[in-house]
């Protein structure tokens, strides 16, 4: 199998995770679902490091990021689909 | 039901309580932080002693001073080590450590300092860990059941590969091996906020899972809220979770659970530092997200081994008890490798399934009990830190 650029947990996230080194903006990444093993294509629209977080639709400013199929923030200011996502625009609901 | 996890076997030390080492450690325990000369001393004097100085047991009381007694006695207590030469500055707390050790059976012997001063209790000290190097160097290897180990899980400087790779290989590898009556540890009270509602369902029954949910939120309440200056965004994920790209306390919690596999339950809560009574199973330790403090915490329970899943490069060890690190980031494995024991990386190019991981890590965990030096021992990583709950009288 072709390595992945970029893993997502399950199908119901709308984040995934970068797992090469070095990727640059206009990449066309394998995405594989770990859950299930599908896998798209998606373009990614900055550089973004290794275990860094790429937006899977588009997102607005108040949405909820799931990864693991669960909630893990708030958006706090909008991300396209393919952005990096990160704390410039995303937080904990906790503190 | 026989599976072929069952009649894995390893070579480890029996000791007088019937647990059994994958270690055989003369060890120089100090009571407090001003006997950490004399002990330093003894072991600089006996080759094949290790001292394992520390901070703090002075002045100290209350629910504050028990856990110092806990951590002190379950370190000289674990079956990975042989035997123990106990010095403290007075005899009574000396004493009481040493007494505590000697519920396991195993040879203690007690020195304490005052009207002696150091000379005196060093030479008296070096003639008993001499005595206790020639037993344990004599001692042999006996052939045990997987069933005997006692392997303990906290991960460190996480990021988002933890969560894909390292800690589900920690989980499986529970899975696979607490079927076969291991008995396992985890725990890091602070990590599992913005996952406490999955752990709370993973006990194995609805008293435990309210037990673990109120201690839970008496840290959250007593600890954090009573404490923090600040929103914690800069405590919790840390800097280094931050760079991995980990962004919140929840997305870390959800990968840190990664570790109790799929189908592992808990079977009770434990102190910190405290021993399992409920027999094999798995126990959810309260205690810190602090690598080397959490590490030092289940080793005084009990555990003989500890797995230790890292993303960007953690490189803890302990004393007395081999830390296995795994890890799944490439990068780390390219910058780092002198510190990881298990590489994992195929996960995250699809060319290893988490299955495939987990036994990987299983034949890790067998070589190390049957005496391969990990990593962190070659190291010389040997970190010991006290959890303290508040300030000393």
């Amino acid at each position: 199998m072709t390595v992945p650029h970029l893993l997502v947990h399950e199908k119901k996230d709308n984040v995934g995770v970068v797992v090469v080194e070095g990727l640059k903006a206009g990449t066309k990444m394998l995405c594989v679902v770990t859950h299930d093993n599908s896998s798209f294509e998606l373009e990614v629209h900055d550089d973004v490091p290794i275990g860094h977080k790429v937006a899977l639709t588009d997102l607005n400013e108040g949405d909820t990021a799931i990864k693991y199929g669960e909630d893990i923030g708030k958006f706090v200011a909008s991300v396209k689909k393919g952005g990096h996502v990160h704390t410039h625009n995303l937080k904990t609901k906790r503190w | 039901m026989a599976s072929k996890y069952s009649n894995l076997t390893f070579k480890g030390y029996r000791r007088e309580n019937g647990r059994v080492g994958v270690r055989n450690h003369v060890v120089i325990l100090p009571v407090d932080d001003i006997s950490n000369a004399a002990c330093e001393a003894v072991a600089n004097n006996v080759k094949g002693t290790l001292a394992i100085p520390h901070a703090y047991g002075r002045l100290q009381f209350g629910e504050d001073l028990e856990l110092h007694f806990r951590t002190i006695i379950g370190t000289g207590a674990n079956p990975n080590v042989h035997s123990v030469v106990v010095i403290g500055i007075e005899p009574g707390w000396t004493k009481r450590i040493a007494d505590g050790i000697r519920e396991t059976g195993k040879e203690v012997a007690e020195f304490s300092i005052e009207q002696k001063g150091d000379f005196e209790t060093i030479r008296a000290a070096s003639w008993a860990a001499k005595d206790f190097v020639h037993k344990a160097t004599e001692m042999q290897r006996e052939e045990c059941n997987i069933s005997e180990l006692w392997v303990s899980t906290k991960c460190g400087e996480s990021d988002t590969t933890t969560g894909l790779g390292s800690c589900p290989t920690v989980g499986n590898m529970y899975d696979k091996l607490l079927p076969e009556g291991i008995t396992g540890f985890f725990g890091e009270t602070s990590e599992i906020t913005g996952a406490e509602h999955i752990c709370k369902e993973r006990a194995i029954n609805k008293e435990v899972g309210e037990r673990w949910y109120k201690m839970w939120k008496a840290y959250q309440d007593e600890v954090i809220f009573a404490h923090q200056t600040d929103d914690l965004s800069d405590s919790q994920p840390t800097k280094g979770n931050i760079l991995g790209g980990l962004t919140t306390i929840e997305e870390k919690a959800l990968g840190n659970l990664e570790k109790i596999g799929r189908t592992s339950k808990y079977i009770d809560i434990l102190e910190p530092a405290e021993m399992p009574k409920s027999g094999n199973g798995l126990y959810f330790m309260d205690s810190s997200s602090a690598a080397a403090e959490c590490v030092t915490l289940m080793a005084a329970g009990g555990a003989v081994i500890h797995t230790f899943p890292t993303g960007q490069g953690n490189v803890v060890g302990n004393p007395i008890v081999p830390v296995i690190k795994i890890t799944a980031n490439p990068r780390t494995v390219r910058t780092m490798s002198e510190h990881i024991d298990v590489d994992v990386s195929g996960i995250l190019r699809r060319e290893q399934t988490i299955d495939e991981a987990g036994d990987a890590l299983i034949e890790m965990i067998l070589r190390t009990a049957n005496g391969r030096n990990t990593a962190a021992e070659a190291l010389g990583h040997r970190e010991f830190s006290m959890t303290k709950l508040y300030r000393s009288a």
